[in-house]
Protein backbone atom coordinates (compact mmCIF):
# COMPACT_ATOMS: atom_id res chain seq x y z
CA UNK A 1 0.00 0.00 0.00
CA UNK A 2 1.43 3.32 -1.05
CA UNK A 3 2.22 5.73 1.74
CA UNK A 4 -0.55 8.25 2.32
CA UNK A 5 0.50 11.73 3.43
CA UNK A 6 -0.86 15.27 3.44
CA UNK A 7 0.80 17.40 0.79
CA UNK A 8 0.98 20.58 2.86
CA UNK A 9 2.56 18.77 5.83
CA UNK A 10 5.28 17.26 3.68
CA UNK A 11 5.97 20.62 2.04
CA UNK A 12 5.99 22.58 5.31
CA UNK A 13 8.24 19.98 6.92
CA UNK A 14 10.74 20.45 4.10
CA UNK A 15 10.57 24.26 4.36
CA UNK A 16 11.16 23.90 8.10
CA UNK A 17 14.30 21.89 7.34
CA UNK A 18 15.51 24.53 4.89
CA UNK A 19 14.87 27.39 7.30
CA UNK A 20 17.60 26.08 9.60
CA UNK A 21 20.25 26.90 7.02
CA UNK A 22 18.52 29.41 4.78
CA UNK A 23 17.96 32.52 6.86
CA UNK A 24 16.42 34.24 3.86
CA UNK A 25 13.10 32.42 4.21
CA UNK A 26 9.98 33.98 5.73
CA UNK A 27 6.81 31.97 6.28
CA UNK A 28 3.56 33.94 6.52
CA UNK A 29 0.06 32.68 7.08
CA UNK A 30 -3.44 34.11 7.28
CA UNK A 31 -4.38 32.37 10.52
CA UNK A 32 -4.29 28.94 8.95
CA UNK A 33 -2.45 26.02 10.49
CA UNK A 34 -1.23 22.49 10.04
CA UNK A 35 0.29 20.04 12.51
CA UNK A 36 3.66 20.56 10.86
CA UNK A 37 3.38 24.34 11.06
CA UNK A 38 3.44 24.24 14.85
CA UNK A 39 7.11 23.26 14.96
CA UNK A 40 8.00 25.90 12.37
CA UNK A 41 6.29 28.75 14.14
CA UNK A 42 7.85 27.82 17.44
CA UNK A 43 11.38 27.32 16.13
CA UNK A 44 11.42 30.30 13.76
CA UNK A 45 9.23 32.76 15.62
CA UNK A 46 11.17 35.68 14.13
CA UNK A 47 10.52 34.54 10.54
CA UNK A 48 7.00 33.23 10.95
CA UNK A 49 4.20 35.77 10.86
CA UNK A 50 0.50 35.19 11.25
CA UNK A 51 -1.02 38.31 9.68
CA UNK A 52 -4.49 37.40 10.95
CA UNK A 53 -7.51 36.61 8.81
CA UNK A 54 -6.34 39.19 6.29
CA UNK A 55 -5.45 37.65 2.94
CA UNK A 56 -5.02 41.03 1.23
CA UNK A 57 -2.43 42.05 3.77
CA UNK A 58 -0.84 38.61 3.54
CA UNK A 59 -0.02 39.28 -0.11
CA UNK A 60 1.09 42.87 0.50
CA UNK A 61 3.38 41.99 3.43
CA UNK A 62 4.82 39.15 1.34
CA UNK A 63 5.47 41.62 -1.48
CA UNK A 64 7.37 44.03 0.75
CA UNK A 65 9.56 41.24 2.12
CA UNK A 66 10.20 39.85 -1.35
CA UNK A 67 11.12 43.28 -2.74
CA UNK A 68 13.84 43.33 -0.09
CA UNK A 69 15.16 39.99 -1.32
CA UNK A 70 13.53 37.49 1.00
CA UNK A 71 12.07 34.17 -0.15
CA UNK A 72 8.49 34.22 1.06
CA UNK A 73 5.88 31.52 1.59
CA UNK A 74 2.34 32.77 2.07
CA UNK A 75 -0.03 30.14 3.34
CA UNK A 76 -3.84 30.22 3.44
CA UNK A 77 -6.99 28.40 2.40
CA UNK A 78 -6.92 28.27 -1.41
CA UNK A 79 -10.18 30.06 -2.33
CA UNK A 80 -9.55 32.90 0.11
CA UNK A 81 -5.89 33.22 -0.83
CA UNK A 82 -6.61 33.45 -4.54
CA UNK A 83 -9.97 35.19 -4.66
CA UNK A 84 -10.13 37.45 -1.60
CA UNK A 85 -6.70 38.77 -2.50
CA UNK A 86 -6.87 38.48 -6.28
CA UNK A 87 -6.24 42.14 -6.94
CA UNK A 88 -3.26 42.20 -4.56
CA UNK A 89 -1.90 39.19 -6.46
CA UNK A 90 -2.51 40.91 -9.78
CA UNK A 91 -0.89 44.22 -8.82
CA UNK A 92 1.91 43.24 -6.49
CA UNK A 93 2.87 39.83 -7.85
CA UNK A 94 1.83 39.56 -11.47
CA UNK A 95 2.54 43.14 -12.60
CA UNK A 96 5.48 43.70 -10.28
CA UNK A 97 7.22 40.46 -11.29
CA UNK A 98 7.48 41.72 -14.86
CA UNK A 99 9.73 44.53 -13.61
CA UNK A 100 11.45 43.14 -10.53
CA UNK A 101 12.60 39.81 -9.18
CA UNK A 102 10.33 38.67 -6.36
CA UNK A 103 10.16 35.20 -4.90
CA UNK A 104 6.75 34.65 -3.38
CA UNK A 105 5.23 31.20 -3.06
CA UNK A 106 1.49 31.23 -2.46
CA UNK A 107 0.50 27.98 -0.80
CA UNK A 108 -3.23 27.47 -1.27
CA UNK A 109 -4.67 24.52 0.62
CA UNK A 110 -8.02 23.02 -0.23
CA UNK A 111 -7.93 22.44 -3.97
CA UNK A 112 -11.21 21.49 -5.59
CA UNK A 113 -13.55 19.78 -3.16
CA UNK A 114 -10.93 19.01 -0.48
CA UNK A 115 -13.19 20.76 2.02
CA UNK A 116 -16.21 18.81 0.82
CA UNK A 117 -18.72 19.37 3.61
CA UNK A 118 -17.76 23.00 4.20
CA UNK A 119 -19.72 23.99 1.13
CA UNK A 120 -19.18 26.23 -1.87
CA UNK A 121 -17.32 29.05 -0.04
CA UNK A 122 -14.58 26.54 0.78
CA UNK A 123 -14.67 24.63 -2.50
CA UNK A 124 -12.06 25.92 -4.90
CA UNK A 125 -13.07 25.43 -8.52
CA UNK A 126 -11.99 28.75 -10.05
CA UNK A 127 -8.36 29.07 -8.95
CA UNK A 128 -6.65 27.23 -11.81
CA UNK A 129 -8.20 29.36 -14.51
CA UNK A 130 -7.94 32.70 -12.72
CA UNK A 131 -4.33 32.12 -11.71
CA UNK A 132 -3.37 30.94 -15.20
CA UNK A 133 -4.84 34.16 -16.59
CA UNK A 134 -2.23 36.22 -14.76
CA UNK A 135 1.11 36.73 -16.52
CA UNK A 136 4.40 36.07 -14.71
CA UNK A 137 3.00 33.56 -12.21
CA UNK A 138 3.93 29.88 -12.05
CA UNK A 139 0.97 27.57 -11.44
CA UNK A 140 1.78 24.27 -9.73
CA UNK A 141 -0.90 21.66 -9.07
CA UNK A 142 0.68 18.50 -7.62
CA UNK A 143 -1.12 15.19 -7.43
CA UNK A 144 0.95 13.74 -4.60
CA UNK A 145 3.17 14.82 -1.76
CA UNK A 146 6.41 13.71 -3.39
CA UNK A 147 5.88 16.28 -6.13
CA UNK A 148 5.43 18.93 -3.46
CA UNK A 149 8.54 17.81 -1.64
CA UNK A 150 10.55 17.89 -4.86
CA UNK A 151 9.18 21.35 -5.63
CA UNK A 152 10.90 22.94 -2.64
CA UNK A 153 14.20 23.42 -4.49
CA UNK A 154 12.35 24.99 -7.41
CA UNK A 155 10.41 27.27 -5.07
CA UNK A 156 13.64 28.64 -3.63
CA UNK A 157 15.72 28.87 -6.79
CA UNK A 158 13.14 30.21 -9.26
CA UNK A 159 12.63 33.78 -8.13
CA UNK A 160 9.13 34.38 -9.41
CA UNK A 161 5.66 34.44 -7.89
CA UNK A 162 4.16 30.96 -7.78
CA UNK A 163 0.79 29.54 -6.91
CA UNK A 164 0.92 26.12 -5.27
CA UNK A 165 -2.45 24.38 -5.36
CA UNK A 166 -2.42 21.76 -2.60
CA UNK A 167 -5.05 19.22 -1.70
CA UNK A 168 -6.45 19.47 1.80
CA UNK A 169 -6.62 15.74 2.42
CA UNK A 170 -3.96 13.02 2.67
CA UNK A 171 -3.18 11.46 -0.72
CA UNK A 172 -1.38 8.26 -1.74
CA UNK A 173 2.08 8.36 -3.22
CA UNK A 174 2.37 8.29 -7.01
CA UNK A 175 6.00 9.21 -7.65
CA UNK A 176 7.98 6.45 -5.96
CA UNK A 177 10.61 7.19 -8.60
CA UNK A 178 11.45 10.90 -8.55
CA UNK A 179 13.26 10.62 -11.88
CA UNK A 180 9.80 10.60 -13.46
CA UNK A 181 9.28 14.19 -12.34
CA UNK A 182 10.17 17.09 -14.60
CA UNK A 183 9.18 20.61 -13.58
CA UNK A 184 10.60 21.86 -16.88
CA UNK A 185 8.19 19.68 -18.86
CA UNK A 186 5.37 20.14 -16.38
CA UNK A 187 3.84 16.69 -16.72
CA UNK A 188 4.62 13.00 -16.45
CA UNK A 189 3.29 10.17 -18.55
CA UNK A 190 2.19 7.57 -16.00
CA UNK A 191 0.59 5.11 -18.44
CA UNK A 192 0.80 4.76 -22.19
CA UNK A 193 -2.44 3.87 -23.88
CA UNK A 194 -3.72 2.96 -27.31
CA UNK A 195 -6.34 5.42 -28.44
CA UNK A 196 -7.51 7.29 -25.34
CA UNK A 197 -5.51 9.25 -22.78
CA UNK A 198 -6.65 10.77 -19.50
CA UNK A 199 -4.96 14.09 -18.77
CA UNK A 200 -5.48 15.04 -15.15
CA UNK A 201 -4.25 17.39 -12.47
CA UNK A 202 -4.15 17.25 -8.68
CA UNK A 203 -6.43 14.85 -6.86
CA UNK A 204 -8.07 13.66 -10.08
CA UNK A 205 -4.85 11.95 -11.14
CA UNK A 206 -5.51 9.34 -8.45
CA UNK A 207 -8.87 8.63 -10.05
CA UNK A 208 -7.30 8.47 -13.48
CA UNK A 209 -4.78 5.91 -12.25
CA UNK A 210 -7.51 3.81 -10.63
CA UNK A 211 -9.63 3.86 -13.78
CA UNK A 212 -6.64 3.00 -15.99
CA UNK A 213 -5.63 0.13 -13.69
CA UNK A 214 -9.12 -1.35 -13.69
CA UNK A 215 -9.35 -1.13 -17.48
CA UNK A 216 -5.90 -2.67 -17.80
CA UNK A 217 -7.26 -5.69 -15.91
CA UNK A 218 -9.73 -6.03 -18.79
CA UNK A 219 -6.90 -5.63 -21.34
CA UNK A 220 -7.94 -2.09 -22.22
CA UNK A 221 -4.95 0.18 -22.35
CA UNK A 222 -5.60 3.80 -21.44
CA UNK A 223 -2.96 6.53 -21.25
CA UNK A 224 -2.60 8.71 -18.14
CA UNK A 225 -0.71 11.99 -18.07
CA UNK A 226 -0.40 13.83 -14.78
CA UNK A 227 -0.16 17.57 -15.42
CA UNK A 228 1.34 19.32 -12.40
CA UNK A 229 3.05 22.36 -13.82
CA UNK A 230 0.24 24.11 -15.60
CA UNK A 231 2.33 27.17 -16.27
CA UNK A 232 4.95 27.19 -17.64
CA UNK A 233 5.10 23.79 -19.36
CA UNK A 234 6.62 22.14 -22.41
CA UNK A 235 3.66 22.25 -24.77
CA UNK A 236 5.59 20.87 -27.73
CA UNK A 237 6.69 17.80 -25.83
CA UNK A 238 3.16 17.28 -24.55
CA UNK A 239 1.84 17.33 -28.08
CA UNK A 240 4.47 14.82 -29.16
CA UNK A 241 3.30 12.50 -26.40
CA UNK A 242 -0.41 12.72 -27.16
CA UNK A 243 -0.63 13.12 -30.92
CA UNK A 244 -1.11 9.38 -31.41
CA UNK A 245 -4.37 9.38 -29.43
CA UNK A 246 -7.79 9.79 -31.00
CA UNK A 247 -9.24 11.18 -27.75
CA UNK A 248 -8.01 13.04 -24.72
CA UNK A 249 -10.10 13.34 -21.58
CA UNK A 250 -9.18 16.12 -19.20
CA UNK A 251 -9.97 15.55 -15.53
CA UNK A 252 -9.87 18.37 -13.03
CA UNK A 253 -11.57 19.31 -9.80
CA UNK A 254 -12.37 22.70 -11.26
CA UNK A 255 -14.87 24.40 -13.49
CA UNK A 256 -14.56 23.35 -17.12
CA UNK A 257 -14.74 25.61 -20.19
CA UNK A 258 -13.22 28.48 -18.24
CA UNK A 259 -9.56 28.27 -19.12
CA UNK A 260 -8.40 25.65 -16.64
CA UNK A 261 -6.54 22.44 -17.50
CA UNK A 262 -9.05 21.78 -20.27
CA UNK A 263 -8.36 25.22 -21.74
CA UNK A 264 -4.63 24.59 -21.74
CA UNK A 265 -4.97 21.21 -23.46
CA UNK A 266 -7.49 22.58 -25.94
CA UNK A 267 -5.09 25.39 -26.81
CA UNK A 268 -2.24 22.94 -27.39
CA UNK A 269 -4.43 20.82 -29.66
CA UNK A 270 -5.64 23.86 -31.59
CA UNK A 271 -2.16 25.32 -32.03
CA UNK A 272 -1.05 22.05 -33.57
CA UNK A 273 -4.13 21.69 -35.78
CA UNK A 274 -4.66 18.38 -34.09
CA UNK A 275 -7.47 16.06 -35.02
CA UNK A 276 -7.44 14.56 -31.51
CA UNK A 277 -10.83 15.03 -29.87
CA UNK A 278 -11.13 16.51 -26.39
CA UNK A 279 -13.61 15.54 -23.70
CA UNK A 280 -13.59 17.86 -20.69
CA UNK A 281 -14.50 16.45 -17.28
CA UNK A 282 -14.88 18.73 -14.29
CA UNK A 283 -17.59 20.94 -12.85
CA UNK A 284 -20.25 22.56 -14.96
CA UNK A 285 -21.14 26.23 -14.64
CA UNK A 286 -22.78 26.03 -11.23
CA UNK A 287 -21.75 25.79 -7.58
CA UNK A 288 -22.10 22.69 -5.42
CA UNK A 289 -24.45 23.25 -2.49
CA UNK A 290 -25.05 19.53 -1.95
CA UNK A 291 -23.74 18.15 1.32
CA UNK A 292 -21.73 14.99 1.51
CA UNK A 293 -18.33 13.38 1.11
CA UNK A 294 -16.01 14.25 -1.74
CA UNK A 295 -16.84 10.91 -3.33
CA UNK A 296 -20.57 11.57 -3.06
CA UNK A 297 -20.18 15.03 -4.60
CA UNK A 298 -18.08 13.55 -7.40
CA UNK A 299 -20.86 11.06 -8.13
CA UNK A 300 -23.43 13.85 -8.30
CA UNK A 301 -21.23 15.70 -10.76
CA UNK A 302 -20.21 12.70 -12.90
CA UNK A 303 -16.62 12.81 -11.77
CA UNK A 304 -16.51 9.46 -9.98
CA UNK A 305 -14.54 6.55 -11.37
CA UNK A 306 -17.66 4.88 -12.74
CA UNK A 307 -18.57 7.98 -14.75
CA UNK A 308 -15.03 8.31 -16.10
CA UNK A 309 -15.08 4.62 -16.98
CA UNK A 310 -18.37 5.02 -18.81
CA UNK A 311 -17.11 7.95 -20.86
CA UNK A 312 -14.08 5.90 -21.90
CA UNK A 313 -16.22 2.93 -22.88
CA UNK A 314 -18.54 5.15 -24.92
CA UNK A 315 -15.55 6.63 -26.75
CA UNK A 316 -14.10 3.18 -27.40
CA UNK A 317 -17.39 2.14 -28.95
CA UNK A 318 -17.32 5.28 -31.12
CA UNK A 319 -13.83 4.34 -32.28
CA UNK B 1 21.86 74.92 10.93
CA UNK B 2 21.94 78.61 11.91
CA UNK B 3 18.68 80.57 12.09
CA UNK B 4 19.62 82.44 8.93
CA UNK B 5 20.51 79.16 7.25
CA UNK B 6 17.18 77.68 8.27
CA UNK B 7 15.27 80.71 6.97
CA UNK B 8 17.18 80.52 3.72
CA UNK B 9 16.41 76.85 3.40
CA UNK B 10 12.71 77.39 4.00
CA UNK B 11 12.72 80.14 1.37
CA UNK B 12 14.46 77.75 -0.98
CA UNK B 13 11.86 75.04 -0.33
CA UNK B 14 9.06 77.53 -0.94
CA UNK B 15 10.65 78.55 -4.23
CA UNK B 16 11.03 74.92 -5.17
CA UNK B 17 7.35 74.30 -4.40
CA UNK B 18 6.33 77.17 -6.65
CA UNK B 19 8.54 75.90 -9.43
CA UNK B 20 7.28 72.29 -9.05
CA UNK B 21 3.68 73.50 -9.10
CA UNK B 22 4.41 75.38 -12.31
CA UNK B 23 6.21 72.43 -13.92
CA UNK B 24 3.35 70.15 -12.94
CA UNK B 25 0.87 72.42 -14.66
CA UNK B 26 3.06 72.40 -17.76
CA UNK B 27 3.02 68.61 -17.72
CA UNK B 28 -0.76 68.72 -17.39
CA UNK B 29 -0.88 70.94 -20.45
CA UNK B 30 1.00 68.28 -22.42
CA UNK B 31 -0.97 65.44 -20.82
CA UNK B 32 -4.47 66.57 -19.84
CA UNK B 33 -5.28 63.00 -18.77
CA UNK B 34 -3.13 63.50 -15.65
CA UNK B 35 -4.84 64.10 -12.30
CA UNK B 36 -3.84 67.67 -11.69
CA UNK B 37 -5.82 68.52 -8.55
CA UNK B 38 -4.62 65.46 -6.69
CA UNK B 39 -1.02 66.10 -7.77
CA UNK B 40 -1.11 69.72 -6.61
CA UNK B 41 -2.12 68.87 -3.04
CA UNK B 42 1.06 66.83 -2.56
CA UNK B 43 3.59 69.33 -3.96
CA UNK B 44 5.03 70.56 -0.65
CA UNK B 45 5.22 67.01 0.70
CA UNK B 46 7.35 65.91 -2.27
CA UNK B 47 9.45 69.07 -2.15
CA UNK B 48 10.31 68.69 1.53
CA UNK B 49 11.06 64.97 1.21
CA UNK B 50 13.46 65.43 -1.71
CA UNK B 51 14.84 68.99 -1.63
CA UNK B 52 14.69 69.07 2.15
CA UNK B 53 16.71 65.84 2.07
CA UNK B 54 14.43 64.10 4.51
CA UNK B 55 14.72 61.11 2.20
CA UNK B 56 18.08 59.47 1.66
CA UNK B 57 18.42 58.55 -2.00
CA UNK B 58 20.88 58.08 -4.82
CA UNK B 59 19.52 59.19 -8.17
CA UNK B 60 22.31 57.41 -10.02
CA UNK B 61 21.88 54.11 -8.21
CA UNK B 62 18.16 53.74 -7.70
CA UNK B 63 18.37 50.32 -6.04
CA UNK B 64 21.06 51.40 -3.59
CA UNK B 65 20.43 49.45 -0.39
CA UNK B 66 21.04 52.54 1.74
CA UNK B 67 18.11 54.48 0.30
CA UNK B 68 14.95 55.25 2.22
CA UNK B 69 12.01 53.52 0.55
CA UNK B 70 9.24 55.85 -0.59
CA UNK B 71 5.99 54.15 -1.58
CA UNK B 72 3.57 56.40 -3.41
CA UNK B 73 0.27 54.72 -2.76
CA UNK B 74 -1.80 57.53 -4.32
CA UNK B 75 -0.03 57.03 -7.63
CA UNK B 76 -2.40 59.11 -9.72
CA UNK B 77 -1.54 62.15 -7.58
CA UNK B 78 2.21 61.94 -8.10
CA UNK B 79 2.65 63.78 -11.39
CA UNK B 80 4.16 66.58 -9.33
CA UNK B 81 7.00 64.26 -8.42
CA UNK B 82 8.11 63.98 -12.07
CA UNK B 83 9.74 67.45 -12.23
CA UNK B 84 11.52 66.81 -8.92
CA UNK B 85 12.91 63.43 -9.99
CA UNK B 86 14.05 64.96 -13.29
CA UNK B 87 15.65 67.93 -11.53
CA UNK B 88 17.64 65.80 -9.12
CA UNK B 89 18.81 63.41 -11.81
CA UNK B 90 16.65 60.26 -11.72
CA UNK B 91 16.00 60.82 -15.42
CA UNK B 92 16.57 63.55 -17.95
CA UNK B 93 14.71 66.83 -17.83
CA UNK B 94 13.65 66.57 -21.46
CA UNK B 95 11.55 63.49 -20.62
CA UNK B 96 9.04 65.82 -18.96
CA UNK B 97 8.01 66.99 -22.42
CA UNK B 98 6.90 63.47 -23.31
CA UNK B 99 4.53 62.59 -20.47
CA UNK B 100 1.83 60.22 -21.78
CA UNK B 101 3.29 60.36 -25.30
CA UNK B 102 4.06 57.22 -27.29
CA UNK B 103 7.25 55.47 -26.28
CA UNK B 104 7.85 57.33 -23.02
CA UNK B 105 8.12 55.73 -19.59
CA UNK B 106 6.32 58.64 -17.92
CA UNK B 107 2.67 57.65 -17.90
CA UNK B 108 -0.42 59.21 -16.39
CA UNK B 109 0.08 57.03 -13.31
CA UNK B 110 3.66 56.21 -12.33
CA UNK B 111 4.94 52.63 -11.89
CA UNK B 112 8.29 51.14 -11.05
CA UNK B 113 9.28 51.43 -14.73
CA UNK B 114 10.11 55.03 -13.73
CA UNK B 115 13.41 55.45 -11.88
CA UNK B 116 12.54 56.56 -8.36
CA UNK B 117 9.25 54.72 -8.02
CA UNK B 118 9.45 51.55 -5.95
CA UNK B 119 6.11 49.84 -6.62
CA UNK B 120 3.17 49.41 -8.96
CA UNK B 121 0.71 52.24 -8.38
CA UNK B 122 -2.68 53.12 -9.73
CA UNK B 123 -4.85 50.73 -7.78
CA UNK B 124 -5.46 52.29 -4.40
CA UNK B 125 -4.84 50.91 -0.95
CA UNK B 126 -1.82 48.70 -1.66
CA UNK B 127 0.96 50.99 -0.44
CA UNK B 128 0.66 50.63 3.34
CA UNK B 129 0.71 46.81 3.32
CA UNK B 130 3.66 46.57 0.95
CA UNK B 131 5.45 49.23 3.03
CA UNK B 132 4.85 47.15 6.17
CA UNK B 133 6.55 44.20 4.47
CA UNK B 134 9.51 46.37 3.50
CA UNK B 135 9.71 47.89 6.99
CA UNK B 136 9.69 44.41 8.50
CA UNK B 137 12.44 43.29 6.10
CA UNK B 138 14.61 46.30 6.99
CA UNK B 139 14.18 45.54 10.68
CA UNK B 140 15.16 41.94 10.09
CA UNK B 141 18.31 43.15 8.32
CA UNK B 142 18.92 45.60 11.18
CA UNK B 143 19.04 48.31 8.52
CA UNK B 144 18.56 51.92 9.56
CA UNK B 145 16.67 53.10 6.47
CA UNK B 146 13.08 54.30 6.80
CA UNK B 147 9.98 53.54 4.77
CA UNK B 148 7.80 56.49 3.80
CA UNK B 149 4.33 56.13 2.29
CA UNK B 150 2.21 58.80 0.69
CA UNK B 151 -1.45 57.89 1.11
CA UNK B 152 -4.50 59.79 -0.10
CA UNK B 153 -7.28 60.24 2.44
CA UNK B 154 -9.71 58.59 0.00
CA UNK B 155 -7.58 55.44 0.19
CA UNK B 156 -8.68 55.06 3.79
CA UNK B 157 -11.91 53.62 2.40
CA UNK B 158 -9.97 50.53 1.25
CA UNK B 159 -10.15 47.72 3.82
CA UNK B 160 -6.63 46.55 2.97
CA UNK B 161 -5.29 49.85 4.33
CA UNK B 162 -6.71 49.09 7.77
CA UNK B 163 -5.30 45.56 7.67
CA UNK B 164 -1.89 47.19 7.24
CA UNK B 165 -2.50 49.86 9.88
CA UNK B 166 -3.40 47.14 12.37
CA UNK B 167 -0.32 45.15 11.41
CA UNK B 168 2.15 48.04 11.67
CA UNK B 169 1.11 48.99 15.19
CA UNK B 170 1.22 45.43 16.45
CA UNK B 171 4.63 44.78 14.85
CA UNK B 172 6.07 48.04 16.22
CA UNK B 173 7.21 49.27 12.82
CA UNK B 174 8.77 52.52 13.98
CA UNK B 175 10.73 52.76 10.73
CA UNK B 176 7.45 53.34 8.89
CA UNK B 177 6.18 56.87 8.31
CA UNK B 178 2.81 57.32 6.64
CA UNK B 179 2.08 60.75 5.20
CA UNK B 180 -1.62 61.29 4.68
CA UNK B 181 -2.40 63.79 1.93
CA UNK B 182 -5.60 64.84 3.65
CA UNK B 183 -7.09 66.90 0.84
CA UNK B 184 -10.64 65.98 1.93
CA UNK B 185 -11.98 65.20 -1.54
CA UNK B 186 -12.48 61.90 -3.37
CA UNK B 187 -13.49 61.60 -7.01
CA UNK B 188 -17.12 62.61 -6.65
CA UNK B 189 -17.36 64.64 -3.46
CA UNK B 190 -15.94 65.65 -0.11
CA UNK B 191 -15.11 62.57 1.96
CA UNK B 192 -17.23 64.05 4.72
CA UNK B 193 -20.25 63.72 2.49
CA UNK B 194 -19.42 60.18 1.35
CA UNK B 195 -18.43 58.48 4.63
CA UNK B 196 -16.89 60.74 7.22
CA UNK B 197 -13.31 59.59 7.93
CA UNK B 198 -12.96 61.56 11.15
CA UNK B 199 -11.84 61.32 13.85
CA UNK B 200 -8.59 60.31 12.15
CA UNK B 201 -6.16 60.99 14.98
CA UNK B 202 -8.09 58.83 17.41
CA UNK B 203 -8.39 56.02 14.91
CA UNK B 204 -4.64 55.82 14.36
CA UNK B 205 -3.88 56.19 18.06
CA UNK B 206 -6.22 53.28 18.78
CA UNK B 207 -4.11 51.16 16.41
CA UNK B 208 -0.92 52.01 18.34
CA UNK B 209 0.40 54.70 15.99
CA UNK B 210 2.04 58.02 16.83
CA UNK B 211 0.04 60.79 15.22
CA UNK B 212 1.04 64.31 14.21
CA UNK B 213 -0.98 66.81 12.23
CA UNK B 214 0.45 69.52 10.03
CA UNK B 215 -0.49 72.14 7.45
CA UNK B 216 0.54 70.16 4.39
CA UNK B 217 1.48 73.27 2.46
CA UNK B 218 3.75 74.73 5.15
CA UNK B 219 7.22 73.58 4.16
CA UNK B 220 8.73 74.63 7.49
CA UNK B 221 6.30 72.56 9.54
CA UNK B 222 6.60 69.61 7.16
CA UNK B 223 10.39 69.77 7.30
CA UNK B 224 10.55 69.86 11.08
CA UNK B 225 7.99 67.15 11.70
CA UNK B 226 9.15 64.72 9.00
CA UNK B 227 12.73 65.08 10.16
CA UNK B 228 11.71 64.43 13.78
CA UNK B 229 9.49 61.49 12.92
CA UNK B 230 12.26 59.83 10.95
CA UNK B 231 14.58 59.99 13.93
CA UNK B 232 12.06 58.86 16.52
CA UNK B 233 12.52 55.14 17.17
CA UNK B 234 10.01 54.39 19.90
CA UNK B 235 8.40 51.15 18.80
CA UNK B 236 5.44 52.88 17.13
CA UNK B 237 4.70 53.57 13.47
CA UNK B 238 4.12 57.24 12.63
CA UNK B 239 1.46 59.04 10.71
CA UNK B 240 1.69 62.64 9.66
CA UNK B 241 -1.75 63.92 8.79
CA UNK B 242 -0.98 66.64 6.26
CA UNK B 243 -4.01 68.86 5.87
CA UNK B 244 -3.94 69.96 2.27
CA UNK B 245 -6.07 71.63 -0.35
CA UNK B 246 -6.94 69.62 -3.43
CA UNK B 247 -5.92 71.63 -6.48
CA UNK B 248 -3.73 73.93 -4.35
CA UNK B 249 -2.60 76.97 -6.33
CA UNK B 250 -5.40 76.88 -8.89
CA UNK B 251 -8.38 78.77 -7.48
CA UNK B 252 -10.96 77.21 -9.80
CA UNK B 253 -9.95 73.74 -8.63
CA UNK B 254 -9.57 74.57 -4.95
CA UNK B 255 -13.28 75.20 -4.50
CA UNK B 256 -14.62 72.43 -6.70
CA UNK B 257 -15.70 69.12 -5.12
CA UNK B 258 -15.32 67.52 -8.57
CA UNK B 259 -11.79 68.86 -9.07
CA UNK B 260 -10.35 65.32 -9.10
CA UNK B 261 -11.69 64.69 -12.56
CA UNK B 262 -11.24 68.21 -13.94
CA UNK B 263 -8.62 69.04 -16.53
CA UNK B 264 -7.44 72.56 -17.18
CA UNK B 265 -7.54 74.11 -20.65
CA UNK B 266 -4.16 75.08 -22.15
CA UNK B 267 -4.88 78.81 -22.10
CA UNK B 268 -5.94 78.60 -18.45
CA UNK B 269 -2.67 76.87 -17.64
CA UNK B 270 -0.71 79.53 -19.53
CA UNK B 271 -2.42 82.24 -17.48
CA UNK B 272 -1.72 80.52 -14.18
CA UNK B 273 1.91 79.84 -15.06
CA UNK B 274 2.36 83.47 -16.14
CA UNK B 275 0.99 84.46 -12.73
CA UNK B 276 3.65 82.37 -10.96
CA UNK B 277 6.45 84.12 -12.92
Amino acid sequence: MAEIRTTRDVFIEEIYNRMHEDENIFFLCADFGSPKLDALREKFADRFINVGIAEQNLINIATGLALEGYTVYAYAIAPFLTMRAYEQIRINLSLQAQLKEININLIGVGAGLSYDVSGPTHHCLEDISIMMTLPNIVVFSPSDWVLAQQFVDYSISVKKPKYLRFDGKPVPLIYDNVDMISFENGFSELFQGESICLVSTGYMTHKAINVANKLADQNISIGVIDFYMLKPCNEDLFFEKIKKYTHLITLEEAFINKGGLDGLISKILNCNNSGTRLKRMGFEDRYVFDIGSREYLHKLNNLDEESINKIIRDLLEEN
Amino acid sequence: MSTTGAINQMELLKEKATRVRMETLKIHKIAPETRIASSLSAVEIFVVLYYGKILTFNAKNINWAGRDRFIISKGHGAISLYPILADIGFFEQKELENVCKEGTFLGGIPDSIIPGFETINGSLGHGPGVACGIALALKRKQATESVFVLLGDGELYEGSVWEAIMFAGEHKLDNLILILDNNLICMLDFCKKILDLEPLEEKFKAFKWDVRTVDGHDVGQLYNLLGALKEEKNGRPKILIANTVKGKGVSSLETDPLCHIKSLKPDVIDQIVAGFD
